[in-house]
């Protein structure tokens, strides 16, 4: 335990060390002024000399930077998400990474070109710079090079875009509902009829956290779970409902993410393509597991292994940061098992009381 | 003019309507807003760093904000990023550097006696000033400031139930707003009357300074974006506290069944939007307008195609009422919906575009001074290149899918905007330090500070991209709860580093700002050798501006190192030469 008023002390303490520090440096200060105008030469004025240190010291630490950033994208590489596990996810990693091109190749032109220029033309005295206020023709070439370029990268988007946010519902979709609260996910299968019971909030009572409504009969076969199996290749549609305030469903793996908001159903549909298994076996899920359990383990934690999950990314109130449920993707097989094993929503709250 | 009547303590420092004085109103209490708002950083970066261990910076929190191991409560974290959001965004960036230098440089520049109403900026200064008491007292209140993100979606916002600090703290917040949104229209008016109408003979509008443009087109924008903010926060406070449902539908909370139906936070979150993003370029347009002016100075050179710069101004202006939806791609709206506003915000990289090109073509073959303001000016073009890439992945709602609401939104933003905005925000203040106090700043300090900023701020924003691609959430309390995080430990221990530093460097100005105040070296009239109206003043600052007859203005403001003249700079009032084109 600490003393009671040792914040007190420490507090005072600190405030003492800074007016120190600050009266020191009035004094460095004063000294230094004094003693150049006891040289007759102005403190402040920007000499040659400062000029050349500056344009030098931009074109060090500008390209100090430039190295930082290289660095970054070497060391952590191995941190990022690895590839996406869906159809959809693949197609935007594919315009992510030609936009990040673009954007890489433009920011290692343009910022170079700033550091050097401030060295090359750093001032003097003596010199003059050159007068040159305008050239319509340069000016002409870089709007129209970035528009073109633009337009390209706009219509490549909106293609991906459009795919991501295609929502036909086919024979074989599965549909599941997301339902979201402070501070956890509850998910609804649709069952043989692939049609969702409907639900209305008055009617969220005991066991039915989900508020479904029992006179409509397509509720009977739904089955409420605390985490979702998928089946691989086999598309699903899933449905967002929110019982509070607005909750993000994010599945980062999947590259799906969708509002949840109260008062309406919004929607996200996909296609898994790696069963869980496969993605414990890729070697980049590998690389970057191993890293984060021999972090884990120092700090005396247990190992843990690859697992798909659904996060919470909408601010959503004290527990917002630790909102989470587990996605798995397995084969039909293993599906089926795990589906069977869960009780349908009528037996559960038949069985009530 | 005032000359003669007699000027007490009250009518000069306090109930002032001289604009010079107003604006170091404005500047003084957006730095003290600018320390609070950096501080609460520090604080949550410490968390973020060492996730429920206490912390000697916790000291400066109440004490009820931490539990029982000196750890910092969720909440109370959650409230410090809003808080941390508001000031900045509002206090610093929006009063703090518009208030300071549109206040202070539109009549100067612009050869004009003072403000169009003086009495309306001393109200447009004291609605701010009300403004910033109120929301700093939301701070001490029991349940806490707001804490639902500094853009107060309902219903997190509207339910006390939902959070502590949606109590009486977001009741504070939003008469705060109120208040500040009073000013800001009060402020805004006045700037745009004042540049339309008192310009002196001769400036014309293509004679205009750039930063004068800038802070035209920004008082316009906020003029037409607040009042959105403002109709939006009432119908939250009719929501809140008079049973009304705009926001509100099918809530049950902490177990209680409320009766709102029929109401959506979607609309909430178009009417906050369609403020909030122009708001975006309320804070970036003054800083790149300072920077137009400083670069040009201290390049010795004419800014590089000025009509395209006006241009570039005037098509971001525009195109940012019309890209609001790109903050809303996940909410669920009509996908086709999300690729107009793709269409349009992708459109604002043309002008962006354009005004890096021509910043880097002032800079090619100029004859550099590197002053600190002109250090700091370039910081806001680098700040600038390194933001406003990152731009393009996030408006492309493809791509947003998996990259909203992460880190690497926090790093875009904090660079293009945050950092252009506040390297903006020191380049005006060293610039035009002299002019405010007839002192210089310390020049060997100012170096100090910029390259200990520009090294921690890189330091502290850039990993954040890396944080955002491997999918970490923003505004998360502790990153620990999911182990596909804990990988990420590391850089997150860099960025606080960085930022605890980046802190410490900031002393360094405070305490060369204040310190030239009192102590510095007498400036000269024109110490830069600028052409613009500001430097003809007498040194010693008067009501009024100008002794005797305003200054005609003959010619634009860029004419640096002309050839045929004798020296490198040509004040604007300084009349064309027989046979002298204009640039």
């Amino acid at each position: 335990m600490r003393p009671k008023n040792y914040n007190k002390m420490t507090n005072i303490l600190i405030a003492i060390v800074v007016l120190l520090l600050i009266a020191t440096l009035v004094q460095i200060l004063r000294v230094s002024e004094l003693l150049s105008e006891i040289k007759n030469k102005d403190v402040n004025e920007v000499t040659d000399e400062d000029n050349s240190t500056q344009g030098v010291l931009f074109l060090i630490v500008g390209f100090g930077f430039l190295i930082f950033v290289i660095w970054q994208m070497v060391a952590w590489d191995h941190l990022l998400l690895p590839p996406a596990s869906s159809v959809h996810g693949t197609q935007i990693d594919f315009l992510m990474k030609m936009s990040m091109g673009l954007i890489l190749v433009a920011f290692f032109i343009l910022s170079p070109m700033l550091f050097y220029f401030l060295y090359k033309y750093r001032g003097k005295k003596s010199n003059k710079a050159y007068f040159f206020s305008h050239h319509n023709k340069l000016e002409v070439i870089w709007t129209v090079v970035p528009t073109i370029v633009l337009t390209g990268f706009i219509i490549f988007g909106l293609k991906t875009w459009d795919n991501a946010m295609n929502v036909e519902v086919s024979e074989s979709t599965t549909v599941i509902e997301v339902y979201g609260k402070q501070f956890n996910w509850t998910a609804r299968y649709s069952g043989l009829d692939n049609n969702l019971g409907q639900a209305n909030y008055k009617l969220v009572k005991g066991r039915n956290t989900l508020g479904v409504d029992t006179l409509d009969e397509n509720y009977a076969d739904d089955k409420v779970t605390s985490e979702v199996h998928l089946v691989i290749d086999k598309p699903v549609l899933l449905k967002f409902r929110s019982q509070d305030v607005i909750h993000s469903a994010f599945l980062p793996h999947f590259r799906v993410q969708m509002n949840c908001v109260p008062g309406m159903v919004t929607q996200f549909g996909f296609t898994p393509t790696k069963t869980t298994e496969e993605m414990r076996a890729d070697p980049v899920v590998i690389k970057q597991m191993k890293e984060i359990n021999r972090i884990r383990l120092a700090n005396g934690e247990g190992e843990v292994e690859f697992e798909y999950i659904l996060l919470c990314n909408k601010i959503c109130g004290s527990a917002h940061y630790n909102m989470q449920m587990k996605f798995i993707v397995e084969t039909q097989e293993e599906y089926d098992v795990w589906y069977a094993s869960q009780e349908n929503l009528k037996n559960k709250l038949l069985t009530q009381k | 003019m005032s000359e003669h009547h007699k000027e007490t303590f009250i009518t000069k420092y306090i109930f002032c309507q001289d604009h010079k004085m107003i604006a170091k109103q404005f500047l003084i209490t957006g730095m003290f807003m600018a320390v609070v708002g950096m501080l609460m950083s520090a604080i949550f970066r410490v968390q973020l760093a060492n996730p429920g261990e206490s912390s000697i910076l916790y000291n400066l929190l109440p004490s009820h904000w931490l539990n029982e191991a000196g750890g910092l409560n969720p909440d109370k974290y959650l409230a410090l990023v809003t808080m941390h959001g508001t000031i900045l965004v509002f206090w610093v960036l929006t009063a703090g550097l518009s208030g300071t230098f549109a206040n202070f440089l539109i009549p100067l520049q612009i050869g004009a006696r003072d403000m169009a109403s003086g009495f309306l900026n001393m109200l447009s200064y004291w609605f701010f000033f009300l403004a910033t008491v109120v929301l700093m007292s939301s701070i001490f209140v029991e349940t806490g400031p707001a804490s639902g993100g500094w853009t107060i979606y309902p219903p997190l916002s509207a339910l006390p139930q939902a959070i502590p600090g949606s109590g009486t703290g977001m009741t504070l917040w939003l008469v705060s707003i109120t208040l500040f949104v009073v000013g800001s229209l009060l402020g805004g008016l006045n700037y745009i009357v004042t540049i339309l109408n008192l310009r002196t003979i001769g400036m014309t509008m293509q004679r205009l300074p750039l930063t004068v443009w800038a802070l035209l087109i920004t008082a316009i924008l906020g003029v037409l974006s607040f009042p959105v903010l403002l109709s939006c926060g009432l119908l939250l406070i009719f929501d809140r506290s008079f049973g009304t449902s705009f926001y509100l539908s099918d809530i049950i909370i902490n177990g209680e069944v409320l009766h709102n139906e029929g109401g959506s936070p979607i609309l909430f979150e178009h009417l906050f939007w369609f403020l909030g993003h122009p708001e975006v370029y309320i804070i970036l347009l003054p800083a790149l307008g300072i920077v137009s002016e400083v670069i040009a100075v201290n390049s010795r050179k004419p800014i590089f195609g000025y009509k395209a710069m006006v241009g570039a101004l005037l098509l971001i202006a525009f195109l940012s009422f019309i890209v609001w939806g790109h903050h809303m791609f996940m909410t669920g709206m009509n996908p086709f919906l999300g690729s107009v506003f793709t269409f349009t915000t992708l459109l604002i990289a043309i002008p962006s575009a354009i005004k890096v090109f021509n910043y880097l073509a002032t800079l090619w073959r100029a004859n550099i001074r590197f002053t600190p303001a002109m250090l700091f000016a370039i910081g806001t073009v680098s700040a600038f290149i390194t933001g406003g890439l990152t731009g393009i992945i996030l408006g492309d709602s493809a791509l947003d899918i998996n990259v909203h609401d992460t880190y690497f939104v926090v790093g875009h933003f904090h660079i293009v905007m945050g950092l252009s905005a506040i390297y903006g925000m020191f380049a005006g203040v060293y610039h035009w330090f002299p002019k405010m106090y007839g002192k210089m700043m310390n020049k060997n300090l100012g170096y100090i500070h910029f390259w200990g900023t520009f090294i921690c701020a890189y330091g502290v924003f850039f990993p954040m991209h890396f944080l955002g691609l491997a999918g970490l959430p923003r505004r998360y309390y502790t990153n620990s709860a999911f182990p596909m995080f804990d990988g990420l430990s590391d850089i997150n221990s860099i960025i606080t580093f960085f930022a605890l530093t980046g802190a410490i460097f900031q002393t360094i100005f405070l305490f060369n700002f204040f310190y030239s105040i009192f102590k510095g070296t007498k400036a000269s009239q024109n110490p830069w050798k600028s052409n613009t109206l500001e430097w003809t003043t007498p040194i010693e600052r008067i009501h009024g501006n100008w002794p005797g007859e305003l200054p005609v203005v003959t010619r634009w403001a860029y004419d640096y190192s002309k050839p045929g003249a004798e020296e490198d700079f040509i004040l604007q009032t300084e009349p064309l030469k027989e046979g002298e084109v204009e640039h």
